[in-house]
């Protein structure tokens, strides 16, 4: 990115840093809505567990306004899509029977939905007129014969990150190693923090069959609450969302001796790793030795087809500027898988990346100031207007940032459509981001309509462009 | 008279209604150079702006008090002046739209007085922008109640009291929330074509209506602006559409002496002559030839569609107003409303229809209704149970995220009127099953 390329616009390139690093004030407190709440980060880590009851006690928005928006796919039950509130009232806050209502509804479920295990998420209301909702937990365990797990993140204490956290010391706490399997072997794994987003575990499963290698668990996508009550018993741990589960990967390895790993199954190499590592690390702890082989044999083919596959769109991708703007834990990953390809990033959002990930991309990347926490949205959309990117990979939240500033966007975060994992998710990355930039809407959508030829060669000289309000008439 | 059934569940299950503070901002969202701010915790707006950006496709400029744990505990009123004099040396707003959550509602702040106190002391610096509070917590009440609260406190603080000087042409024009884009664009362009200047508050066609800015702007970039809301009092009349622009429209008489017209429902050949007559008499002129148009169209599709939609039973969930709005012109059309599930039981709307039950509830009440109905008519969360009961969906309401170009389907007047009978129609017509020797349509298979 240092090397000076022209742009479309056929102004001379600069490094990206300078264009969007703020002026490193630190602001007091963030007003800009994006960043969800502990509560929300601990019911994305949750919620797939899908013969689970996921009961929300919150007033209507907690739940009302966030419910069955995740790509997670399941291959079992539906009732994780199911969802639960207490939904309370503003009489039952002010009387104080927010707590009663709660063990009704955990009640009810039991009764009426049959789950394999009941969650109660405490929010903020709740939380601030002293709900007690790990004792309800425990006395409602007793009474109604089925675990009944508190999820004690209400949003205020933090952000997203840290309801991560506080998802993975609930499981740690209350759910694994509560249940002992009778089908213990040397060649079982816990995958944690993958989200089969779109199915894309199901990509990398068909892999570690054919090695032989049985996943306990994999946390929390498409998993069952048995498999992660019995989660204890794996040999070895892959952690895949940097920072999302790591903590309670660290805690499984002081408790039960499981050694991990991070890792992650984007990316042609960054999957080979990932199998080469599960390998390893299930031979130190008693697996057999030629697993290592196997997996080798299985990584060269499967590189190889990979590879053949991704040659038709190496052309067209090549020296094309990605603007990486994911909410964190997955860009390090996609860095390398984009980098293979021959693409170049030029800006990665880390806000919530931990050091270590900070430290991962700095090494792919060479430049630091590829890396920023986060991009306001004016800089962002000044960024790809002024041509400084040829494809925007990011979240829902800054997708209409890229297109309105007429720039290809594509999903990387919960709501994709398209399975990324393993070789296979590889090929669609690319194949998807290929598509993307080359789709002829652009150069059409770029064109003036025609009654605005000349008078845009007029304002561009004069360089007074009024935002919106010229060729947009609302009859008057 | 209507009977009204609320649910006895403790929990809810597939909520049915969206909250107080999201139907707030929504309302502030069609204002121009607006911002709404939600005062509570972060992830309450991070919610509500996820879902507002996958229902509308587009960029929204929801900001949020970011309420921690200490500031919840010590009380958010220094935090919500912090917030607004932060937002407006930074964005410059013309318009910051405070909608209260439940959490700062429960700790039972003055929010108001100390938002007046702050006001007082702070005239300089917030000259420009208008501060409008909408105390909307979302223990209570549903979308509709927020955006009806919001509108009364935008009239209420923004437009200019007493009796004015009456533009003969100027209409103001109250929407309720379950107008579409489309039905904004469409009511505008049919009170201009009676010579008339609608004024309409507020006004999403011109800020969510699929606008591509030529940069970048902070703020909502379009909807009625400012000085509209404040020179409404000189209107000749007011127009308020749907239950919930009552206390609205209360409001603008209260302060202004504008008289207004409330019309329950806009769909429905009847409701739409009405609509136009009271445009002709306000205006001495005659319906043009294109709305002349416009009305055998409708005629013609009510002609064509009766055959699909008669005597088919239809579940509908929905807002009170949309309800009443869908109840009307499936009856209308000889379908039966078998189900009629309403987010709130409040609203004086419900005491409009011609059914025997309404029930207040959830998606999973409406479900356990449903089952052997023809058609379900709700919003997109809907689906699981369409999938589950194997009778298909007909996506209205908020929100609908699986679907394109649901903001530009018209719904109102005679061409909305025809457009929904055609999509009814198509939906049931697709869904048919073909007949077999076990299931045939006749009488003797069905329970009327
Ligand atoms: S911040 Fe608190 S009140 Fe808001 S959504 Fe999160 S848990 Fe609910």
């Amino acid at each position: 990115m240092l090397s000076i390329n022209s742009t479309p616009q056929g102004s001379v390139r600069e490094p990206l840093c300078k264009i969007i690093r703020g002026n490193g004030a630190k602001k007091p407190f963030n007003l800009r809505a994006a960043a969800g709440c502990a509560f929300d980060g601990a019911k994305v880590v949750l919620q797939p567990i899908s013969d689970v009851a996921h009961l929300i006690h919150a007033p209507l928005a907690c739940e009302g306004n966030s419910w069955d928006n995740r790509g997670a796919a399941s291959s079992g039950p539906g009732l994780w899509r199911t969802s639960f509130t207490t939904d309370l009232t503003e009489l039952e806050i002010l009387m104080g029977h927010s707590e009663r209502k709660l063990v009704d509804a955990i009640c009810e479920i039991k009764k009426d939905h049959a789950p394999a295990a009941i969650f109660v998420y405490a929010t903020c209301v709740p939380a601030m007129i002293g709900d007690d909702i790990v004792a309800i937990c425990r006395s409602a365990t007793a009474e109604f014969a089925i675990p009944v797990v508190p999820v004690n993140a209400p949003g205020f204490l933090g952000a997203k990150k840290l309801g991560n956290r506080l998802a993975g010391q609930a499981l740690f706490d209350h759910v694994i190693g509560t249940v002992e399997p009778e089908d213990c072997g040397p060649n079982d794994i816990n995958i944690l923090g993958e989200f089969n987003i779109s199915g894309e575990f199901w990509l990398v499963k068909p892999l570690l069959d054919t090695l032989g290698i049985r996943v306990r668990a994999c946390i929390p996508g498409d998993a069952r609450y048995l498999q992660v009550a019995s989660a204890h018993r794996a040999r070895a741990t892959m952690v895949v969302c940097s920072s999302a589960l790591v903590n309670l990967a660290q805690k499984m390895e002081e408790r039960w001796d499981i050694p991990f790993f991070e890792g992650s199954f984007y990316g042609i190499s960054g999957t080979s790793n990932a199998l080469r590592r599960i390998a390893g690390l299930l031979i130190k702890n008693g697996a057999d030795s030629e697993l290592l082989d196997r997996a080798e044999a299985l990584i060269s083919v499967e590189e190889n087809r990979a590879w053949k596959r991704l040659e038709i769109f190496r052309a067209g991708l090549k020296g094309k500027r990605v603007l990486l703007n994911t909410g964190g834990v997955k860009s390090w990953s996609l860095v390398h898988a984009l980098l293979e390809i021959g693409m170049e990033i030029v800006a990665t959002s880390v806000k919530k990346s931990t050091d270590d990930d900070r430290g991962r991309i700095k090494q792919v990347l060479k430049e630091e100031c590829h890396l920023h926490d986060s991009i306001a949205p004016s800089r962002l959309y000044s960024t790809l207007t002024g041509g400084k990117a040829d494809i925007m990979l990011s979240g829902g939240r800054t997708q209409f940032i890229a297109l309105k500033a007429k720039v290809p966007w594509l999903d990387i975060n919960q709501e994709r459509r398209h399975a990324y994992a393993g070789y296979e998710g590889m090929v669609q990355l690319v194949r998807q981001t290929y598509l993307a930039i080359h789709n002829p809407i652009w150069t059409e959508l770029r064109e003036p309509a025609p009654w605005e030829r000349h008078r845009d060669a007029n304002i561009r000289k004069h360089g007074e462009r009024e935002p919106y309000r010229i060729p947009l008439q609302f009859g008057h | 008279m209507v009977n009204i059934f609320s649910q006895t569940k403790a929990a809810a299950i597939n909520s049915l209604k969206s909250s107080q503070p999201l139907g707030a901002a929504l309302a502030f969202l069609g204002i121009d150079g607006a911002i709404p701010m939600i005062h509570g915790s972060q992830g309450c707006a991070s919610f509500g702006l996820v879902l507002l950006g996958r229902h509308f496709s587009e960029t929204i400029p929801l900001h949020t008090t970011a309420m921690d744990e200490i500031v919840t505990v010590l009380g958010g009123a220094d935090r919500l002046e912090e917030a607004i004099l932060t937002l407006k040396t930074r964005v410059k707003p013309r318009v910051i739209g405070i909608c209260t959550s439940a959490l700062v509602e429960t700790r039972d702040d003055d929010i108001a007085g100390e938002l007046l106190k702050m006001k007082g002391g702070r005239v300089a610096e917030l000259s420009g922008t208008e501060v409008v509070l909408a105390s909307s917590p979302d223990f209570a009440g549903a979308m509709e109640e927020g955006w009806s609260t919001a509108v009364a406190a935008v009239i209420e603080e923004i437009t200019l009291p007493g009796e004015h000087p009456r533009d003969a042409t100027k209409i103001a024009v109250l929407p309720g929330s379950n107008l579409t884009v489309a039905d904004l664009e469409h009511l505008r362009e049919t009170i201009e074509r009676f010579g008339l200047n609608p004024i309409i508050l507020p006004d999403l066609s011109k800020s969510l209506g699929g606008i591509i800015p030529e940069q970048w702007v902070a703020t909502t970039y379009g909807g009625t602006k400012v000085d509209e809301i404040r020179h409404l009092g000189s209107a000749i009349r007011c127009i308020a559409i749907g239950e919930q622009m009552r206390r609205p429209a209360e409001a603008l008489k209260r302060i202004t002496g504008v008289p207004y017209v409330l019309f329950g429902s806009l769909t429905g050949l009847k409701n739409a002559d009405r609509f136009i007559s009271l445009l002709a008499e306000i205006s001495s002129e005659e319906a043009p030839l294109s709305i002349r148009r416009r009305r055998m169209q409708l005629q013609d599709a009510m002609l064509d569609g009766h055959f699909h939609l008669t005597g088919k039973r239809i579940a509908i969930g929905s807002d009170p107003d949309r309800l009443v709005q869908f109840i009307d012109f499936f009856t209308g059309m000889g379908a039966e409303v078998a189900v009629a599930v309403s987010t709130t039981g409040m609203s004086r709307a419900l005491q409009s229809v011609s059914l025997d039950t309404i029930h207040t509830g959830d998606l999973w009440n409406l479900e356990h209704l449903a089952a052997g109905t023809d058609l379900l008519v709700t919003h997109s969360h809907g689906r699981q149970a369409a999938d589950r009961l194997n009778i298909p969906l007909m996506r209205v309401g908020f929100p609908v995220f699986d679907r394109l170009g649901n903001q530009h389907k018209l719904t109102i007047l005679y061409q909305g009127t025809r457009d929904l009978i055609y999509e009814a129609a198509n939906i049931i017509q697709a869904s048919q099953h073909r007949p077999s020797p076990g299931r045939t349509d006749s009488p003797l298979n069905m329970e009327v």
